[in-house]
């Protein structure tokens, strides 16, 4: 589904991504870990085709297309999805306007018809119920307001809804309690985990992979994967931290 | 109706001669020009061709001749070229023709033009009588005179007056004299008073004591024959009790070169009446170097006369090269209320100067201004506003919120509130944030599926959302169009 080679990628000139290569197929979850300044972030943002992400090097395939060369609302209609670490308030703009224009827009990107204003909310309550979250907190201006833990489940609601085939998700875990941790978790499980979906989780800790269980964990360290295994080694780094074994 | 005769000779003969003079017949459309240039004639000319009465033609003589001693003002924050005043037409009509009684006698050809604007005169169902979700009557202003007047009868049903102006000075002179000039005086700025001299057309409404409008009015101002100063004289009064939601929209074909549009828009609010005035302004802003593009230099006042009456403005000023225009209200009612809701859009080289006065002589007088300016391209925008508190006035509140939205770095947003309060007892609050569009939030949208646009066209529109919402639904839809379009191509 998505295949990474060489991938070389500046922000402000900088070099930040140094020959990343990653391949992963449908039905497939992996979770990148790695300390801070590794360029796991970077990574998200040049897959999504965030402006100032410079690509020097290297190639990223999306289902055989040529993702690099597509616009972000392109590769979102695509079935690109990134759950963002920080998500970005829109004053004025109700969750449900803002992800029934985003769908239709993807939708009539892929030939299909948009949804009515019936049929979406009818899918928006499913979502959100998954989620545990309440309508009325989609009928507010996205993220405004919204606590931490609040914009996280907020934007697994916005997955659900959007239905892509590949989610990456930066830090979706970070400033999420225990119980918000269960239901973002099964959320994750229950959206995307399918045969013809994937997931990459960018994270810090073990404890998200406890309720979504990865196929392969890699170590991103300096702008390169260093260590690619089983969930085993998420358990590893937990233990041992990162500098022993990007070392 | 027709007949009324022109008591006044010398202005028939003026009327002659210079129609004689020139011939400026251009588009296919017959259009009747007076001759290019402003003189006493070009006054008479055009009272003559308006049929109007006597006491007329003297006040348009009256303010023509102190419009030639004012200056042009100049304290907006505007650049704004010089004006050369003859070498303008002013006045442009249709071809006369007998009066019409329905829109099938319209020239087709101007049906055309609103169709190309796609101008809800497509509510033609409507007009013609088929009865539809929401009666709008639309009296049509094309080229400064109404060629279509509609729902007459069911307003006249109501007691409701709503016609041209010019038929209103021949058939209610009473009513006119008694308040035109009242709100906005003959001598109140150059651009007010050259209006007096030669306003071409507009619209009258009069709400009778305790009557409820039975529909929204509304009026599509157009201008269409080229090199042509639109002079719009509107004029509303609302006895006591009464209500009416009026809206003006305003849309134009492109021209090269600069036009100059100066309106007077007077509202008059007896005890109780209330009066809602809402404006979408899409005049030809001027092309991406700043070339063209319409002077909209417009002045709006309400008077809130009576007690308990309350008067509210909402405007979405998307078009014009130079926006100069500051609904207000004076608010001598004592408990009377005004309201202002504004979203401007400049962008490319727009400059827009544009605000508010709220003046408070009544007791207990309430003002609430809501301004949204955005700034795009190498624009400027800004926001000009009075507060003013009279001594007599006792526990005044206003509250007023000034927001900028900035998109890109070369344009301008600027905040200029006055703040005047003689009343210790007065509540005044004044917040204003600016803000530009985040490259956070096109990212986040776009990733969602949005293009660049839309994306810009979405946040846009939810920055404006608390004046939009102000507006009657088929015109907040029209608007938050127009929000989109005003911005494309204004990022990236």
């Amino acid at each position: 589904m998505l295949r990474i080679e060489n991938l070389h990628a500046t922000v402000a000139d900088k070099p930040i991504l140094k020959g990343l290569s990653l391949a992963i197929n449908a039905g497939e979850i992996h979770a990148i870990m790695g300390p801070n300044g590794a360029g796991k972030s970077t990574l998200s943002y040049v897959l999504g085709g965030r402006p100032g992400y410079e690509v020097i090097e290297g190639s990223a395939t999306f289902e055989g297309q040529d993702l690099l060369d597509m616009e972000p609302h392109e590769r979102a209609a695509a079935g690109l999805f990134l759950g963002f670490q920080y998500p970005v308030e829109i004053p004025g703009v109700s969750n449900v306007q803002f992800l029934r224009e985003a769908l239709n827009a993807q939708r009539k990107a892929r030939g299909q018809d948009p949804l009515s204003g019936g049929e979406f909310l009818k899918v928006a309550r499913e979502k959100a119920g998954l989620l545990k979250m309440d309508m009325d907190m989609l009928k507010r201006p996205v993220n405004v307001g919204f606590s931490g833990g609040e914009k996280k489940r907020n934007e697994m609601v916005q997955m659900g809804i959007l239905d892509p085939k590949l989610a990456i998700l930066d830090e979706t875990d970070s400033g999420l309690d225990i119980d918000a941790l269960r239901t973002v978790g099964d959320g994750i499980n229950a959206i995307m985990r399918r045969p013809d979906k994937a997931v990459l989780l960018i994270t810090h800790y073990q404890r998200l992979l406890d309720y979504v269980q990865p196929d392969f964990v890699h170590v991103l360290a300096g702008g390169r994967i260093v260590k690619s295994g089983g969930p085993e080694l998420a358990l590893e780094l937990e233990r041992e931290g990162y500098a022993e074994i990007a070392a | 109706m027709d007949e009324v005769k022109i008591k006044d000779q010398a202005a028939r003969d003026a009327a002659l001669r210079v129609a004689d003079y020139e011939h400026g017949w251009s588009s296919a459309i017959e259009t009747d020009f007076a001759p290019k240039g402003l003189t006493e004639d070009t006054v008479r000319f055009i009272s003559a061709k308006k049929n109007e009465p006597e006491w007329m033609l003297d006040w348009r003589l009256k303010a023509f001749r102190h419009w030639q001693t004012m200056e042009t003002p100049d304290w907006a924050k505007l650049n704004v070229p010089p004006i050369d005043y003859q070498d303008a037409y002013y006045y442009a009509a249709p071809k006369a023709k007998p009066k019409l009684s329905s829109l099938d006698e319209v020239d087709p050809e101007i049906l055309e033009v609103y169709k190309k604007l796609g101008i809800p005169i497509e509510e033609q169902k409507v007009l013609a009588g088929v009865e539809g979700a929401r009666k709008v009557a639309v009296d049509a202003v094309f080229d400064s005179v109404s060629v279509a007047t509609t729902f007459r009868e069911e307003l006249k049903r109501a007691g409701v007056i709503f016609l041209s102006i010019s038929e209103a000075i021949r058939e209610y002179p009473e009513l006119v004299k008694k308040w035109l000039g009242k709100v906005v005086p003959m001598h109140d700025n150059y651009f007010a008073t050259l209006n007096c001299a030669v306003f071409s057309d507009g619209t009258f409404v009069y709400v009778p004591e305790g009557v409820r409008c039975p529909m929204e009015l509304s009026t599509y101002f157009r201008i269409n024959a080229e090199n042509t100063g639109q002079f719009e004289r509107t004029l509303i009064v609302a006895d006591k009790g009464a209500y009416v939601s009026y809206l003006e929209g305003c849309t134009a074909p492109m021209r090269d070169e600069n036009q100059l549009h100066a309106a007077v828009v007077e509202l008059v609010a007896l005890d109780d009446a209330e009066i809602k005035y809402s404006t979408v302004q899409n005049w030809y802003p001027g092309n991406a170097e700043g070339l063209g593009g319409i002077y909209n230099f417009v002045t709006k006042r309400a008077l809130c006369q009576g007690k308990r009456s309350k008067v509210s403005w909402t405007q979405v000023e998307t078009g014009s090269a130079i926006t100069w225009k500051y609904p207000s209200c004076v608010l001598n009612g004592d408990d009377s209320v005004g309201e202002f809701y504004s979203v401007a859009v400049t962008n490319n080289f727009q400059q827009a100067d544009t605000g508010t006065k709220m003046i408070h002589n009544g007791k207990r007088t309430r003002s609430t201004i809501v301004s949204k300016g955005i700034s795009a391209g190498k624009s400027n925008n800004t926001y000009r506003g009075i507060v003013r508190v009279a001594p007599n006035a006792e526990s005044v509140r206003n509250f007023t919120q000034c927001d900028s939205l900035l998109l890109g770095s070369t344009c301008g947003a600027h905040t200029v509130p006055y703040i005047e309060v003689r009343n210790p007892t007065a509540t005044v609050e004044h917040e204003a944030t600016t803000s530009k569009i985040s490259d956070d939030q096109l990212f986040y949208a776009m990733q969602r599926g949005l293009g660049q646009e839309e994306a810009v066209a979405l946040i846009v529109n939810g920055f404006a959302k608390e004046v939009l919402q102000q507006l009657p639904m088929e015109f907040a839809v029209e608007a938050q169009k127009l929000l989109g379009i005003s911005l494309e191509g204004s990022v990236g």
